[in-house]
């Protein structure tokens, strides 16, 4: 798990071109969105793409994204449930 | 009596306000690299820049550049403050990079980031909401720059409730990439500053 979510952390830094964070500032369990990384709703919709080309894994439903995106490790763990890492 | 009051240039990866020279990029590196060096040469620090586009960031590094000197935010009600910008080659440059990315059927992932810059006009919104200006705005698509274009519409908007501008020109296509950025303000300052006409816009933009 801790490998999926440090390679998850460089992913999520070069998908949504974070060029002034570092991998190691960011703490898996913070929330991505409002505070923590302070994502954005595109930064939201780049996440799913990001699940999708590297991954291979589809969100159909994009009110899943709530739960699956609250976190680095909520990522990392859904994308083990999925069988995809 | 309305004045110019400030004004910036980047060309030939070089960025000027006012004639002096704040980051020469000219001699070395990609016009990604100027981008991210002429930022923090400026000491700016708003994380969001780097999601932009060229468009976005070129008109980005002239207006805190512009700007910078200048009281203009301070003296004038955001929402009395327009912005008008014009270019030729439209969000060409990022259009580009969104059809490389639907174009492979087998690797189609194209990116909302992207997307959201495949309209000109975006480069004033992220103006607009860095520093927080509420006012009239346009974006026209010329062939070249156009003062007389430029000066008209400025001209209609101080006739309104407009009290100062924020107005110019930022083109990105391909590697050519220059902006140039020229504050207007309808005031009584003293006439040290360049009384708006299409003479004095020309003079600047060929600085």
């Amino acid at each position: 798990m801790d490998a999926l979510i440090e390679k998850l952390k460089g992913q999520i830094i070069e998908q949504l071109n974070l060029a002034e964070v570092k991998p190691e500032e960011i703490n898996p369990d913070s929330p991505l969105f409002g505070e923590g990384l302070g994502l954005d709703s595109i930064d939201a919709l780049e996440l799913i793409v990001l699940l999708e080309k590297h991954y291979g894994i589809k969100i159909e439903d994009p009110k899943d994204g709530k739960t699956i995106f609250q976190s680095v490790r909520t990522m990392a763990e859904y994308i083990k449930s999925q069988g995809k890492s | 009596m309305k004045h110019i009051t400030s004004y910036a240039h980047i060309k030939h990866r070089r960025l000027t306000a006012n004639g002096s020279l704040i980051f020469d990029g000219s001699s070395s590196g990609s016009l990604p690299e100027f981008l991210t060096d002429a930022y923090r040469a400026q000491g700016m620090s708003y994380p969001k820049y780097h999601k932009m586009d060229t468009l976005c960031k070129l008109g980005m590094l002239c207006m805190e550049a512009a700007v910078k000197e200048s009281g203009m935010l301070t003296e004038y009600p955001l929402d009395k403050i327009a912005i008008v910008l014009a270019n030729a080659a439209s969000s060409m440059d990022t259009d580009r990079v969104h059809q490389a990315s639907i174009s492979d059927k087998a690797a189609y992932f194209p990116s909302p980031a992207v997307f959201v810059y495949t309209l000109p006009n975006i480069v004033i919104g992220e103006i607009a909401i860095k520093y927080k200006i509420t006012g009239e705005n346009a974006f026209f698509v010329s062939e070249c720059f156009d003062a007389g274009l430029l000066l008209n519409y400025l001209e209609a908007l101080f006739h309104g409730e407009t009290q100062a501008a924020v107005c110019g020109w930022v083109e990105a296509d391909g590697d050519a990439a220059e902006a140039f950025i020229f504050l207007v303000e309808k005031s009584n300052k003293s006439s040290n500053f360049k009384p708006l006409n299409q003479e004095a816009i020309t003079e600047l933009y060929n600085q």
